[in-house]
């Protein structure tokens, strides 16, 4: 029977031997007759090959069994450790070769060699190439819950590290420097593969896992004060001020310069005090908010021929950048350089240094977030026997709960690591054996299980219980409260309705919502809630004969009646200025809202 | 000494509900000292203006935010039925916002059917939820062919499955002549096979022709409409029939029927058989059971507190804009509970004057609203 083919779900024609075809096919390719990047797929449920050869198949690598025995065989991982042979070699000689999503369907790839029968078709180059690299970075990973993995890939993407060694010349948008950034003691294959040493993202610290006095409940971690203060974790924050000298017509274009006092909009004097002569900021300065970092005049935004009798005619308006609420750092290198459009553009990066802080967002990479809770000094600190500080305490809580085993299993792997002065292979389904490294831990003389006899920082009381304590490759990660907080007494309002502006960026308020507003009246707390929505009050003129909003008349100096003039009582009617909004709202729908007036008493 | 505790007990009339006057007077044994007797009165008088709702406490408000909390801690939606893939139920959040907003058509109608005492050993049991399951032709029916040609339609009677419903072909043959009246009916060749043909032999009938296959599946050969599917289950020693589909005001029809237990899910044809009282304490109910499956604790009064609102008009009415919310006084109130602009239109066109006495409308002009402090006010005579 023929079967038809089918070459990028274009009809070709038919076969009349399947599968010899089918084996001619992938004969061809591993020999190179045919390019290593087609796929051929039968189709058993409609009896259709497919082969295809599309860009955008996601391929990936396997190693080619023929009758139960892997093609890749000792000489070839000698020649390989040799230098001998490449990748490339391999799959020019037709042992590895790529599947896509459809081959896969057609092939029995074994996990490793020992499960080889002769059934198989392929085999993987490695069990762990079922995740990706980030995930690949989580150690331990195969003893843990696979969302719990995902967390700890995604967490490791937002690690300060070192992420680029030009970063001194580079103008990027929000970026932090670690400090003194370690390579993992505990690793995976995956860290050497992707020369994670040239860029590491954390620090090898002392963890314990214990409670103490409750800073570190529900996702908190405790930091020792004085390790932060010798620096750990220690950051830089980086944040370009860029500035476009734009030209208008008539030539008239954009100054960079301290502007003059006569301009409009003159700050203080003391805004533009870091502005050297150019009207750009020096380096290091020490800026705060509200000062001028690049000072910039703008020409006069309307000229008509009124303006040719006006006296202020020329006055160039002020357009410099200065510092937003809440922002601050020290001047750190200025780029002077073209816009795409050909402007000339300013940039000003300002650099500040991070020291870690209650509120600034630690992890581990196994998804165990956390935030710190308190700084406390060593001298308060548990102590073990051998004089052992704990860098960071973690809470135990939150390991029973999310099941991260490899947390436990890094603190356990790292400290053997630490103490023998050797790093610790920690690849998935491929890592050293627990039992070995508990094995190696009593050899160093420690307890198998890694706990250890803790003494109180402040009382220096032996602890009842022996506490878990080791190393761990902990990361730092970008969301600081340094970034995040703010808060508000009075500040800016919006136009249409009066009311407190919302986000950190307009420096606005925290909103008091429907809900809120609820609990207020379940309480009964009817006074304290008007005063709560007090914000927008105003005070507006109401005419008491047609029960529309009045206005004062600033010649007569007398209230009046939209309608009636000065032939109706107006009076004033404290209200909320979103309701006055509303009731001119509903006069554009059409419908007319009186209010009636009564004498409150 | 009884009569000086009755007359004891009779004293605190006033400020006592009669329950608990009636109860005090049976209760309170006549043995007890005349002190005693008095002390006892003072505690549970003292306990009564306790339990009392304050004046000017927002309990609309309370019983709402004490139902929407755990609203939120809702997990599972349907529960099923191991082994009958029709019966699933309804539970959790999508039942809760079925029942508080009165929904006509709910997703999954239920019954549950008591049977008298006598009637009730499993096998009469399972006859009478045989008997009232609904059967369509479509069951006992294994073939249909249609000849467009002679403009004819044949039925093959699956006859065992005819049979397991107390029906055979000749019976089934004259429930048709009865159901359908542009065919004539008649026995085919065989035993098992009916034959209808087209009374009027016009060729413009070929759509009518095509359309009698899929009326013929729907009709009815036996039980009671609506009852979907059956599932007789022991509960503490005794079998209740759990139904898919309701058909309250029939089943209770039946003889062998418990009508006191007997219930359905179904909010509107509560209303409909046993009238509002029923239906409130059907909300009631139901709210409960939806609670109770998820673990949580709600107080019953907050419920009882909806069920009234829902209620108290003398029909079911659902908090939403068409029901409860309508029945709101404010202009501003309604307005700001969905669709603004058609309230104002409408109620502007009725020229309504919205007197500020309710809470939303007062929180929106950003004045007191009038419960808790915001209530008492001072009232000073003027000379």
């Amino acid at each position: 029977m023929a079967t038809e083919v089918y070459v990028n779900q274009k009809y070709l024609g038919t076969v009349d031997n399947l599968a010899l075809f089918m084996e001619d096919f992938k004969d061809q390719r591993r020999k190179g007759q045919i390019e290593i990047q087609a796929n051929i797929f039968y189709n058993k449920a409609v009896g259709e090959i497919h082969v295809s050869s599309q860009k955008g198949r996601s391929l990936r690598p396997l190693i080619i069994i023929k009758e139960g025995k892997s093609l890749l065989v000792e000489k070839h991982i000698e020649q390989l450790t040799a230098g001998e042979i490449t990748w490339d070699d391999l799959t020019r000689q037709g042992v590895i070769e790529y599947l896509d999503a459809y081959e896969e369907e057609n092939a029995l790839v074994a996990f490793n060699e020992e499960q080889l029968t002769t059934e198989h078709t392929h085999m993987e180059i490695t069990p762990g190439s079922i995740t990706g690299i980030t995930t690949a970075l989580v150690p331990f990973g195969n003893y843990n819950q696979s969302s719990r993995l995902i967390i700890g890939s995604k967490n490791q993407k937002q690690a300060i590290g070192f992420y680029a060694a030009n970063y001194h010349i580079r103008m990027d948008m929000d970026s932090n420097l670690m400090h003194y950034p370690q390579y993992p003691i505990i690793k995976t294959q995956l860290h050497d593969v992707t020369n994670y040493a040239e860029h590491p993202a954390g620090q090898n610290v002392v963890v314990a896992i214990m409670s103490y006095k409750g800073y570190n409940m529900e996702d908190g971690v405790i930091l020792n004060k004085s390790s932060v203060e010798r620096g750990l974790a220690r950051s830089s924050y980086f944040k370009p001020v860029s500035a476009e000298l734009l030209r208008y017509s008539g030539g008239l274009t954009d100054e960079l310069e301290i502007p003059d006092k006569e301009t409009k909009g003159y700050r203080t004097e003391a805004d533009y005090k870091f502005l050297e002569e150019d009207g750009i900021i020096y380096p290091e300065a020490k800026l705060n908010e509200g000062d001028v970092v690049i000072g910039r005049t703008s020409p006069p935004r309307f000229l008509n021929s009124l303006d040719e009798y006006n006296l202020s005619v020329g006055v160039r308006r002020e357009s410099s950048i200065a510092l937003k609420h809440g922002e601050r750092g020290i001047a750190d290198f200025i780029t002077l350089t073209e816009s795409e459009e050909g402007n000339k553009l300013v940039q000003v990066r300002l650099r500040e240094e991070r020291i870690p802080e209650i509120g600034d967002k630690f992890t581990s990479r196994h998804g165990q977030k956390g935030v710190v809770g308190v700084l406390i000094p060593q001298t308060d600190l548990p102590f073990s026997q051998s004089g052992v500080v704990p860098d960071l305490i973690f809470t135990p809580h939150g390991v029973s709960s999310r099941m991260t085993v490899s947390h436990l299993l890094e603190l356990l792997g790292a400290k053997v690591g630490a103490l023998a002065a050797r790093h610790v292979d920690a690849t998935l389904f491929d890592s050293e054996n627990e039992d070995a490294l508990r094995l190696e831990l009593a050899k160093l003389g420690f307890k198998e299980d890694a706990t250890e006899v803790m003494y109180d920082g402040i009382s220096g009381k032996r602890m009842l219980a022996r506490i878990y304590i080791g190393n761990m490759y902990y990361l730092r990660l970008r969301h600081m409260v340094a970034n995040k907080m703010q808060s508000r007494a009075r500040g800016p309002i919006q136009l249409l309705t009066r009311q407190p502006t919302e986000g950190k960026a307009r420096e606005g308020g925290l909103r008091l919502g429907e809900m809120e507003k609820d609990t207020f009246v379940a309480h009964g707390a009817t006074l304290l809630l008007k005063e709560r929505f007090d914000s927008d009050r105003v005070a507006i003129p109401v005419c008491m004969k047609s029960g529309l909003i009045g206005y004062f008349d600033g010649r007569t100096k007398q209230l009046k009646s939209p309608i009636y003039g000065e032939d109706s009582d107006v009076a004033y009617v404290e209200m909320s200025y979103a309701f006055k909004l509303l009731l001119d709202e509903l006069l554009s729908l059409g419908i007319y809202p009186h209010l009636s007036l009564k004498d409150k008493f | 000494m009884k009569k000086e505790i009755e007359t004891l007990i009779s004293s605190f009339k006033d400020r006592l509900s009669p329950t608990i006057i009636e109860k005090a007077m049976n209760e309170i044994p006549t043995t007890v000292s005349k002190k005693d007797a008095e002390e006892i009165m003072n505690l549970i008088l003292k306990a009564t203006v306790k339990a009392k709702v304050a004046p000017g406490e927002c309990v609309g408000l309370v019983s709402a935010e004490s139902i929407g909390e755990p609203g939120t801690q809702m997990t599972l939606n349907t529960f099923h039925f191991a082994g009958v893939a029709e019966m699933n139920v309804t539970v959790g959040l999508p039942r809760l916002i079925e029942i508080f907003d009165a929904r006509k058509t709910i997703k999954t109608p239920m019954m549950e059917i008591y049977l008298k005492e006598g009637h009730s050993s499993l096998e009469q049991v399972k006859t009478f939820a045989k008997k009232i399951k609904e059967t369509l032709l479509a069951e006992v029916l294994s073939d249909v062919s249609v000849d467009i040609l002679d403009q004819k339609v044949s039925l093959q009677i699956n006859e065992e499955a005819a049979k397991s419903y107390g029906h055979d072909t000749a019976q089934i043959l004259k429930l048709l002549k009865t159901k359908l009246k542009t065919f004539s009916t008649s026995q085919g060749e065989s035993s098992n096979e009916i034959e209808l043909t087209m009374k009027s032999a016009k060729t413009d009938n070929l759509k009518e022709l095509h359309g009698v296959k899929g009326k013929l599946m729907k009709i009815k050969i036996h039980g009671m409409k609506g009852i979907k599917q059956v599932l007789p289950v022991e509960r503490s020693g005794q079998y209740v029939i759990l139904t898919s589909g309701c058909n309250l005001k029939e089943v209770l029809e039946l003889d062998e029927v418990d009508s006191l237990r007997t219930s359905t899910n179904d909010l509107y044809e509560i209303e409909k058989v046993l009238g509002i009282e029923a239906t409130r304490n059907a909300i009631i109910e139901e709210t409960v059971k939806v609670i109770e499956a998820q673990g949580l604790n709600i107080d019953i009064r907050h419920i009882m507190l909806v069920a009234d609102i829902m209620c108290v008009t003398g029909v079911l009415k659902g908090i939403t804009r068409f029901g409860v919310v309508k029945e709101k006084s404010s202009v501003l109130a309604r307005a700001s509970f969905e669709t603004p602009v058609k309230h104002m239109f409408t109620s502007a066109m009725a020229g309504e004057v919205d007197k500020l006495q309710s809470v939303v409308e007062n929180v929106m002009i950003n004045q007191p609203v009038p419960v808790g402090t915001g209530l008492p006010s001072l009232i000073t005579k003027m000379k």
